[in-house]
Protein backbone atom coordinates (compact mmCIF):
# COMPACT_ATOMS: atom_id res chain seq x y z
CA UNK A 1 0.00 0.00 0.00
CA UNK A 2 2.93 2.39 0.53
CA UNK A 3 3.63 4.88 -2.50
CA UNK A 4 6.61 4.44 -4.72
CA UNK A 5 8.82 6.88 -3.13
CA UNK A 6 10.13 10.26 -5.37
CA UNK A 7 8.00 9.25 -7.56
CA UNK A 8 7.05 11.91 -10.36
CA UNK A 9 3.65 12.91 -11.46
CA UNK A 10 2.85 12.46 -14.94
CA UNK A 11 2.23 15.52 -16.71
CA UNK A 12 -0.41 15.65 -19.50
CA UNK A 13 0.79 16.26 -23.18
CA UNK A 14 -1.11 17.02 -26.54
CA UNK A 15 -0.28 16.91 -29.71
CA UNK A 16 2.04 19.37 -30.85
CA UNK A 17 1.02 19.96 -34.43
CA UNK A 18 -2.61 20.80 -32.71
CA UNK A 19 -0.46 23.63 -30.70
CA UNK A 20 1.40 25.07 -33.47
CA UNK A 21 -1.90 25.39 -35.91
CA UNK A 22 -4.03 26.61 -33.00
CA UNK A 23 -1.23 29.21 -32.76
CA UNK A 24 -1.45 29.77 -36.18
CA UNK A 25 -4.91 30.44 -36.37
CA UNK A 26 -4.85 33.21 -33.33
CA UNK A 27 -2.54 35.00 -35.38
CA UNK A 28 -4.48 35.11 -38.06
CA UNK A 29 -6.95 36.06 -36.67
CA UNK A 30 -5.19 39.20 -34.82
CA UNK A 31 -4.10 39.95 -38.49
CA UNK A 32 -7.70 40.18 -39.39
CA UNK A 33 -8.70 42.34 -36.56
CA UNK A 34 -5.53 45.04 -36.69
CA UNK A 35 -4.36 46.47 -39.74
CA UNK A 36 -0.98 47.99 -38.47
CA UNK A 37 2.10 44.88 -37.70
CA UNK A 38 2.62 47.02 -34.86
CA UNK A 39 -0.55 46.98 -33.12
CA UNK A 40 -0.68 42.66 -34.05
CA UNK A 41 3.33 42.59 -32.18
CA UNK A 42 2.13 44.44 -29.32
CA UNK A 43 -1.32 42.53 -29.10
CA UNK A 44 0.77 39.24 -29.25
CA UNK A 45 3.38 40.59 -26.50
CA UNK A 46 0.51 41.46 -24.35
CA UNK A 47 -0.98 37.76 -24.28
CA UNK A 48 2.01 36.21 -23.83
CA UNK A 49 2.84 38.76 -21.18
CA UNK A 50 -0.64 37.06 -19.73
CA UNK A 51 0.61 33.51 -20.48
CA UNK A 52 4.34 34.20 -18.97
CA UNK A 53 2.42 35.27 -15.66
CA UNK A 54 0.67 32.17 -15.37
CA UNK A 55 3.00 29.69 -16.82
CA UNK A 56 6.01 30.78 -14.66
CA UNK A 57 4.03 28.65 -11.90
CA UNK A 58 3.59 25.97 -13.75
CA UNK A 59 7.35 26.09 -14.54
CA UNK A 60 8.69 26.42 -11.32
CA UNK A 61 6.44 23.87 -9.50
CA UNK A 62 7.84 21.04 -12.31
CA UNK A 63 11.38 21.59 -13.06
CA UNK A 64 12.32 22.61 -9.33
CA UNK A 65 14.98 24.78 -10.34
CA UNK A 66 16.79 26.32 -7.26
CA UNK A 67 17.32 30.23 -6.64
CA UNK A 68 19.44 31.60 -9.05
CA UNK A 69 22.10 33.80 -8.63
CA UNK A 70 23.09 35.85 -11.39
CA UNK A 71 21.51 36.78 -15.04
CA UNK A 72 23.60 34.31 -16.63
CA UNK A 73 21.95 31.49 -14.64
CA UNK A 74 18.61 32.75 -15.57
CA UNK A 75 18.83 33.19 -18.63
CA UNK A 76 20.24 29.65 -19.27
CA UNK A 77 17.43 28.05 -17.67
CA UNK A 78 15.09 29.94 -19.74
CA UNK A 79 16.82 28.09 -22.55
CA UNK A 80 17.76 24.73 -21.01
CA UNK A 81 14.74 23.79 -18.99
CA UNK A 82 11.97 26.53 -20.32
CA UNK A 83 12.27 26.31 -24.04
CA UNK A 84 12.89 22.29 -23.50
CA UNK A 85 9.93 21.69 -21.29
CA UNK A 86 7.59 23.43 -23.32
CA UNK A 87 8.20 23.70 -26.80
CA UNK A 88 11.15 21.05 -27.12
CA UNK A 89 14.23 23.15 -28.16
CA UNK A 90 17.35 24.32 -26.54
CA UNK A 91 18.28 27.61 -27.95
CA UNK A 92 22.33 28.84 -27.45
CA UNK A 93 22.58 31.85 -25.11
CA UNK A 94 25.25 34.28 -25.62
CA UNK A 95 25.63 37.96 -23.62
CA UNK A 96 26.01 40.69 -25.63
CA UNK A 97 27.76 42.96 -23.29
CA UNK A 98 30.17 43.39 -20.55
CA UNK A 99 27.70 44.21 -17.80
CA UNK A 100 26.12 40.62 -18.22
CA UNK A 101 22.75 41.90 -18.35
CA UNK A 102 22.04 41.47 -22.10
CA UNK A 103 21.90 38.33 -23.61
CA UNK A 104 20.28 36.83 -26.81
CA UNK A 105 18.74 33.26 -27.42
CA UNK A 106 19.17 32.19 -30.62
CA UNK A 107 16.93 29.79 -31.99
CA UNK A 108 18.12 27.17 -34.39
CA UNK A 109 14.62 25.12 -34.66
CA UNK A 110 11.36 26.95 -33.91
CA UNK A 111 8.68 24.71 -33.76
CA UNK A 112 5.44 27.78 -33.92
CA UNK A 113 6.68 28.43 -37.40
CA UNK A 114 7.01 24.84 -38.52
CA UNK A 115 4.01 25.40 -40.77
CA UNK A 116 4.73 28.91 -42.10
CA UNK A 117 6.44 29.40 -45.50
CA UNK A 118 6.42 33.51 -45.14
CA UNK A 119 4.84 36.19 -43.99
CA UNK A 120 1.80 37.06 -45.61
CA UNK A 121 2.11 40.31 -48.04
CA UNK A 122 1.97 43.41 -46.57
CA UNK A 123 2.90 42.06 -43.19
CA UNK A 124 7.20 42.46 -43.46
CA UNK A 125 7.05 43.84 -40.28
CA UNK A 126 5.08 41.38 -38.21
CA UNK A 127 7.06 39.58 -35.83
CA UNK A 128 5.14 36.38 -35.60
CA UNK A 129 6.50 34.51 -32.55
CA UNK A 130 5.84 37.86 -30.33
CA UNK A 131 3.65 35.70 -28.09
CA UNK A 132 7.62 34.24 -27.07
CA UNK A 133 8.49 37.59 -25.73
CA UNK A 134 5.72 38.69 -24.10
CA UNK A 135 5.64 34.92 -22.30
CA UNK A 136 9.34 35.99 -21.48
CA UNK A 137 9.11 39.14 -20.32
CA UNK A 138 5.65 37.92 -17.52
CA UNK A 139 7.77 35.39 -16.62
CA UNK A 140 10.33 37.20 -15.18
CA UNK A 141 8.16 40.14 -14.03
CA UNK A 142 6.59 37.03 -11.65
CA UNK A 143 9.80 36.79 -9.79
CA UNK A 144 10.55 40.06 -9.92
CA UNK A 145 12.88 40.76 -12.55
CA UNK A 146 11.97 43.61 -15.02
CA UNK A 147 13.43 42.82 -18.71
CA UNK A 148 12.59 44.09 -22.04
CA UNK A 149 12.18 41.09 -24.45
CA UNK A 150 12.59 41.56 -28.42
CA UNK A 151 12.74 40.01 -31.73
CA UNK A 152 16.55 40.90 -32.86
CA UNK A 153 16.77 38.99 -36.06
CA UNK A 154 13.83 36.44 -37.30
CA UNK A 155 14.29 33.80 -40.08
CA UNK A 156 10.98 34.93 -41.50
CA UNK A 157 12.13 38.35 -41.98
CA UNK A 158 15.08 37.20 -44.40
CA UNK A 159 17.81 37.09 -41.20
CA UNK A 160 19.69 34.10 -41.30
CA UNK A 161 18.50 33.03 -37.80
CA UNK A 162 15.69 33.45 -35.11
CA UNK A 163 17.40 35.81 -32.01
CA UNK A 164 15.58 36.63 -29.01
CA UNK A 165 17.38 39.54 -26.80
CA UNK A 166 16.64 39.65 -23.14
CA UNK A 167 17.55 42.90 -21.56
CA UNK A 168 17.26 42.47 -17.84
CA UNK A 169 16.49 45.94 -15.94
CA UNK A 170 17.23 46.95 -12.36
CA UNK A 171 15.18 44.12 -10.27
CA UNK A 172 11.54 45.25 -9.52
CA UNK A 173 10.45 46.21 -5.85
CA UNK A 174 13.86 46.65 -4.73
CA UNK A 175 13.59 49.92 -2.32
CA UNK A 176 10.58 48.06 -1.29
CA UNK A 177 12.16 45.10 0.51
CA UNK A 178 15.17 47.15 1.56
CA UNK A 179 13.01 49.13 3.30
CA UNK A 180 11.12 46.61 4.85
CA UNK A 181 14.62 45.66 6.65
CA UNK B 1 -3.46 27.30 -50.68
CA UNK B 2 -2.16 24.81 -53.09
CA UNK B 3 1.09 25.91 -52.26
CA UNK B 4 0.93 25.94 -49.03
CA UNK B 5 -0.42 22.42 -49.05
CA UNK B 6 2.89 21.60 -50.40
CA UNK B 7 4.81 23.23 -47.63
CA UNK B 8 2.82 21.33 -45.01
CA UNK B 9 3.31 17.78 -47.18
CA UNK B 10 7.92 19.16 -47.03
CA UNK B 11 7.39 19.96 -43.41
CA UNK B 12 5.86 16.69 -42.58
CA UNK B 13 8.11 14.41 -44.12
CA UNK B 14 11.15 16.08 -42.84
CA UNK B 15 9.55 15.95 -39.23
CA UNK B 16 11.51 14.23 -36.44
CA UNK B 17 9.66 11.39 -35.13
CA UNK B 18 10.43 10.04 -31.77
CA UNK B 19 11.28 6.02 -31.22
CA UNK B 20 7.58 4.06 -30.80
CA UNK B 21 6.85 6.61 -34.17
CA UNK B 22 5.03 9.28 -31.99
CA UNK B 23 4.35 12.43 -32.42
CA UNK B 24 5.89 14.76 -31.15
CA UNK B 25 4.42 16.46 -27.53
CA UNK B 26 3.86 19.79 -25.84
CA UNK B 27 2.78 20.35 -22.47
CA UNK B 28 -0.88 20.18 -21.59
CA UNK B 29 -0.56 23.81 -19.59
CA UNK B 30 0.99 25.81 -22.93
CA UNK B 31 -2.12 24.97 -24.31
CA UNK B 32 -4.36 25.48 -22.02
CA UNK B 33 -2.97 28.98 -21.52
CA UNK B 34 -3.01 29.88 -25.35
CA UNK B 35 -6.60 28.65 -25.50
CA UNK B 36 -7.66 30.48 -22.91
CA UNK B 37 -6.12 33.59 -24.43
CA UNK B 38 -7.60 32.68 -27.55
CA UNK B 39 -11.04 32.54 -25.81
CA UNK B 40 -10.64 36.42 -23.90
CA UNK B 41 -9.39 37.38 -27.08
CA UNK B 42 -12.65 36.32 -29.06
CA UNK B 43 -14.47 37.59 -26.04
CA UNK B 44 -13.10 41.08 -26.85
CA UNK B 45 -14.75 40.72 -30.03
CA UNK B 46 -18.49 40.21 -29.76
CA UNK B 47 -20.87 41.45 -27.77
CA UNK B 48 -23.34 37.90 -27.37
CA UNK B 49 -22.24 34.45 -25.72
CA UNK B 50 -23.50 33.15 -29.32
CA UNK B 51 -21.70 35.62 -31.19
CA UNK B 52 -18.71 34.05 -29.32
CA UNK B 53 -19.47 30.60 -29.73
CA UNK B 54 -19.38 31.09 -33.66
CA UNK B 55 -16.18 32.81 -33.27
CA UNK B 56 -14.57 30.00 -31.66
CA UNK B 57 -16.10 27.71 -34.39
CA UNK B 58 -14.50 29.73 -36.98
CA UNK B 59 -10.86 29.75 -35.38
CA UNK B 60 -11.94 25.70 -34.96
CA UNK B 61 -12.28 25.53 -39.06
CA UNK B 62 -8.98 27.40 -40.06
CA UNK B 63 -7.25 24.72 -37.25
CA UNK B 64 -9.40 21.65 -38.41
CA UNK B 65 -8.22 22.19 -42.28
CA UNK B 66 -4.72 21.88 -41.56
CA UNK B 67 -4.79 19.47 -38.84
CA UNK B 68 -6.13 16.99 -41.27
CA UNK B 69 -3.08 16.64 -43.19
CA UNK B 70 -0.63 16.52 -40.27
CA UNK B 71 -2.87 13.72 -38.88
CA UNK B 72 -3.70 11.66 -42.19
CA UNK B 73 0.25 11.79 -42.92
CA UNK B 74 0.95 10.57 -39.15
CA UNK B 75 -1.74 7.87 -38.53
CA UNK B 76 -2.44 6.52 -41.71
CA UNK B 77 0.32 6.81 -44.06
CA UNK B 78 -0.67 9.40 -46.35
CA UNK B 79 -3.41 7.53 -47.53
CA UNK B 80 -6.55 9.66 -47.27
CA UNK B 81 -9.85 8.10 -46.09
CA UNK B 82 -12.29 7.42 -48.41
CA UNK B 83 -15.29 6.30 -46.80
CA UNK B 84 -17.63 8.49 -44.47
CA UNK B 85 -17.01 5.68 -41.26
CA UNK B 86 -13.55 5.77 -42.31
CA UNK B 87 -13.13 9.76 -41.81
CA UNK B 88 -15.73 9.63 -38.13
CA UNK B 89 -13.00 7.27 -36.69
CA UNK B 90 -10.49 9.14 -37.90
CA UNK B 91 -12.08 12.01 -36.07
CA UNK B 92 -13.14 10.03 -32.65
CA UNK B 93 -9.74 8.32 -32.81
CA UNK B 94 -6.65 10.69 -33.65
CA UNK B 95 -8.24 13.89 -33.26
CA UNK B 96 -10.02 13.72 -30.42
CA UNK B 97 -6.70 11.88 -29.12
CA UNK B 98 -4.76 14.88 -29.65
CA UNK B 99 -6.50 16.58 -26.81
CA UNK B 100 -5.95 14.10 -24.36
CA UNK B 101 -7.26 10.73 -25.28
CA UNK B 102 -9.69 8.83 -27.26
CA UNK B 103 -13.68 10.07 -27.81
CA UNK B 104 -15.83 7.36 -25.92
CA UNK B 105 -18.48 6.58 -28.10
CA UNK B 106 -19.44 7.18 -32.20
CA UNK B 107 -23.14 7.05 -32.64
CA UNK B 108 -25.49 7.13 -35.42
CA UNK B 109 -28.62 8.95 -34.58
CA UNK B 110 -31.57 6.60 -34.78
CA UNK B 111 -34.15 8.53 -36.73
CA UNK B 112 -31.36 10.17 -39.28
CA UNK B 113 -28.79 8.40 -41.40
CA UNK B 114 -26.71 11.84 -42.03
CA UNK B 115 -26.67 12.74 -37.90
CA UNK B 116 -23.97 11.48 -36.03
CA UNK B 117 -23.12 11.90 -32.65
CA UNK B 118 -19.67 12.07 -31.34
CA UNK B 119 -19.51 12.08 -27.32
CA UNK B 120 -16.21 12.12 -25.15
CA UNK B 121 -14.89 14.06 -22.45
CA UNK B 122 -12.57 16.89 -23.48
CA UNK B 123 -10.36 18.06 -20.20
CA UNK B 124 -8.39 20.15 -22.48
CA UNK B 125 -10.96 22.28 -23.60
CA UNK B 126 -13.42 22.56 -21.05
CA UNK B 127 -11.54 21.87 -17.71
CA UNK B 128 -9.52 25.37 -17.56
CA UNK B 129 -12.49 27.29 -18.35
CA UNK B 130 -15.35 28.74 -16.02
CA UNK B 131 -17.94 29.17 -17.80
CA UNK B 132 -20.77 32.05 -15.39
CA UNK B 133 -24.40 30.79 -15.11
CA UNK B 134 -26.10 33.41 -17.07
CA UNK B 135 -24.23 31.59 -20.07
CA UNK B 136 -24.39 27.97 -19.68
CA UNK B 137 -25.31 27.27 -23.07
CA UNK B 138 -21.69 28.53 -23.89
CA UNK B 139 -19.34 25.45 -24.70
CA UNK B 140 -15.85 25.82 -25.60
CA UNK B 141 -16.04 22.99 -27.69
CA UNK B 142 -17.26 24.91 -30.45
CA UNK B 143 -13.82 25.39 -31.23
CA UNK B 144 -13.76 21.51 -31.66
CA UNK B 145 -16.62 21.44 -33.69
CA UNK B 146 -14.47 23.62 -36.08
CA UNK B 147 -12.12 21.79 -35.97
CA UNK B 148 -14.09 18.25 -36.87
CA UNK B 149 -16.51 20.54 -39.27
CA UNK B 150 -13.50 21.29 -40.99
CA UNK B 151 -11.68 18.05 -41.27
CA UNK B 152 -14.67 16.53 -42.54
CA UNK B 153 -15.31 19.18 -45.21
CA UNK B 154 -11.81 18.51 -46.47
CA UNK B 155 -11.71 14.68 -46.86
CA UNK B 156 -14.91 15.45 -48.82
CA UNK B 157 -17.74 14.86 -46.58
CA UNK B 158 -19.33 18.26 -46.10
CA UNK B 159 -21.10 18.54 -42.67
CA UNK B 160 -22.51 20.98 -40.24
CA UNK B 161 -21.08 20.46 -36.52
CA UNK B 162 -22.45 21.90 -33.25
CA UNK B 163 -21.32 21.18 -29.92
CA UNK B 164 -23.66 20.64 -27.07
CA UNK B 165 -23.52 20.00 -23.35
CA UNK B 166 -24.71 16.10 -22.68
CA UNK B 167 -23.30 14.21 -19.58
CA UNK B 168 -20.13 14.61 -21.87
CA UNK B 169 -18.95 16.91 -24.32
CA UNK B 170 -21.11 15.70 -27.84
CA UNK B 171 -20.65 16.84 -31.06
CA UNK B 172 -23.36 16.58 -33.56
CA UNK B 173 -22.32 15.75 -36.96
CA UNK B 174 -24.70 16.29 -39.86
CA UNK B 175 -23.75 15.29 -42.85
CA UNK B 176 -25.40 16.77 -46.21
CA UNK B 177 -27.47 14.06 -47.99
CA UNK B 178 -25.11 13.79 -51.01
CA UNK B 179 -22.54 12.17 -48.76
CA UNK B 180 -24.82 9.21 -46.91
CA UNK B 181 -27.16 8.53 -50.09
Amino acid sequence: MSRPAHRRPEYHKINKDLFVLTYGALVAQLCKDYEKDEDVNKYLDKMGYGIGTRLVEDFLARSCVGRCHSYSEITDIIAQVAFKMYLGITPSVTCNNSSRNEFSLILDKNPLVEFVEELPAGRSSLCYCNLLCGIIRGALEMVHLAADVTFLQDRLKGDSVTEIGITFLKKLDEKKYRRKK
Amino acid sequence: CESRRWRYGGALHAREVGASGARAKVSLSAFALLFSELVQHCQSCVFLVAELQVHLAALGRQVGAHVLDALVASEKGAQRETKVLGALLLVKGAMWKAFGKEANKLEQANDDACTFYIIGRQPLINTYISVPKEDSRFNCAGFTAGIVEAMLTHSGFPAKVTARWHKDTTLMIKFEEAVIA
